[in-house]
């Protein structure tokens, strides 16, 4: 999942500085499962923001809705009738939902609650890493479900560099090195023999941004619009 | 503030969020000791502590209360396991969020209340309320959409219906 975290408090409020009607707007995959801007938390930015304003004495109206994934056009569509009443949304979603909703919603000001950190997994109740960087071209078959892209800090892909020291990473000792968690899953998995085939140069080509991708079964349509 | 309020005394709110294995029988146990305590305590039972959430703990806060805090087991001793444990750490995150608000931290605490501890239930209920009038009134309160004094706004529901999801609805917040 794509996990984020909120911006502090301080900076979120000098984002709505001047503004009286706020809609904020939380996302109830990705960023609710981390624990950063799904419904509760949600809930939890609008209370924050009302106490302070309250103590401020200048009380705003923030009003909150969740909406199932703000990176499909269709949940989107359940805030046409409500957004017309407020001065600014604050997205909670990752990078794309922000993105998405602005472009929506083009007429309104649509401003991020959260900052996107990686693409990850749970290690534990509320402690997340990285696992992979979208590279395009997945090579996890090769080196027994570890990815070297995401984890060696120099990306390589054919054995580990000379700076790898009793299992830790020679640019941060606290790190793993991917390489030697990689040789003893193979060995492990008596699968040495795949360490000996070489990895071609990797085609950064491959990950260039923008990406974008249709699916086989809608690129007809997708020509036949055309 | 008004002057009738600043004309009166202060009381404390406190309310107190209270395990229904450990802390709520204490304070059964204080009340059949016959032991006195500040009668500003409001105790709310709960399943166990760990169903506490940062939002509720804000919510009190918001809606008026001077003081809130959460009573739980004693370490190890929790039914659920780690209910306390987890409710520790919601408490000590929502302290952080009442100072990035402005509000000061110590309006909110965690207390371990083992159930055979009568005394120390009043204790910490004159402890918490004492802390409240040294702070002086929560300045949310004259602002709390409901007033101070423990009335509810309607009488709860007996067989309360299961709450709808949420997502796509919004939730309006009238003041």
């Amino acid at each position: 999942m794509i996990v984020a975290k909120r911006k502090p408090l301080e900076q979120i409020e000098a984002m709505l500085e001047g503004f009286n009607k706020i809609l904020i707007v939380g996302c109830g995959t990705c960023v609710a499962v981390c624990m950063a801007g799904g419904e509760k938390e949600v809930e939890l930015l609008a209370a924050e923001l009302r106490m302070r304003s309250k103590l401020q004495g200048r009380p705003r109206t923030i009003d909150e809705m969740t909406v199932t994934r703000q990176c499909d056009k269709e949940y989107l569509d359940q805030l046409a009738k409500h957004v017309a009443d407020y001065d600014v949304i604050l997205s909670t979603g990752c990078g794309a939902g922000v993105q998405f909703l602005a472009e929506r919603y083009d007429d309104k000001i649509v401003l991020p609650a959260l900052n996107t950190l990686f693409i990850g997994v749970a290690e534990g109740p509320g402690i997340w890493s990285q696992r992979c960087m979208a590279c395009s071209e997945c090579i996890l078959d090769q080196t027994g479900g570890i990815c070297p892209m995401t984890l060696c800090a120099k990306n390589l892909l054919n054995g580990p560099c000379g700076g790898t020291n009793h299992g830790k990473c020679e640019v941060d000792g606290q790190k793993d090195c991917a390489w030697t968690l990689i040789y003893r899953r193979l060995e492990k998995l008596g699968r040495l023999d795949l360490l000996e085939k070489i990895q071609p140069p990797k085609d950064y080509g491959a990950m260039t941004k923008p990406g974008r991708f249709t699916h086989e079964a809608f690129q007809q349509a997708e020509q036949h619009e055309e | 503030m008004s002057e009738a309020r600043a004309a009166a005394p202060f009381e404390p709110k406190v309310v107190a969020y209270c395990c229904t294995y450990c802390a709520y029988t204490a304070g059964d146990l204080a009340g059949s000791m016959r032991l006195e305590y500040a009668p500003n305590v409001r105790v709310v039972k709960i399943l166990c502590t760990g169903k506490i959430d940062a939002v509720l703990l804000l919510r009190a806060l918001e809606d008026g209360a001077d003081a809130v805090y959460v009573a739980g087991c004693a370490l190890g001793d929790c039914h659920f396991q780690e209910g306390n444990l987890r409710a520790i750490q919601t408490v000590a995150h929502a302290k952080k969020l009442l100072a990035e608000i402005g509000l000061e931290p110590e309006r909110l605490e965690f207390f371990h209340v083992p159930a055979s501890a009568g005394p120390l239930f009043a204790q910490r209920a004159n402890e918490m309320t004492d802390r409240a009038r040294r702070l002086g009134p929560n300045p949310l309160r004259s602002t709390a959409r409901q007033p101070a004094g423990g009335k509810l706004a309607r009488q709860p529901d007996p067989h309360p219906p299961l709450p709808p999801a949420k997502h796509g609805k919004l939730v309006h917040h009238t003041e």
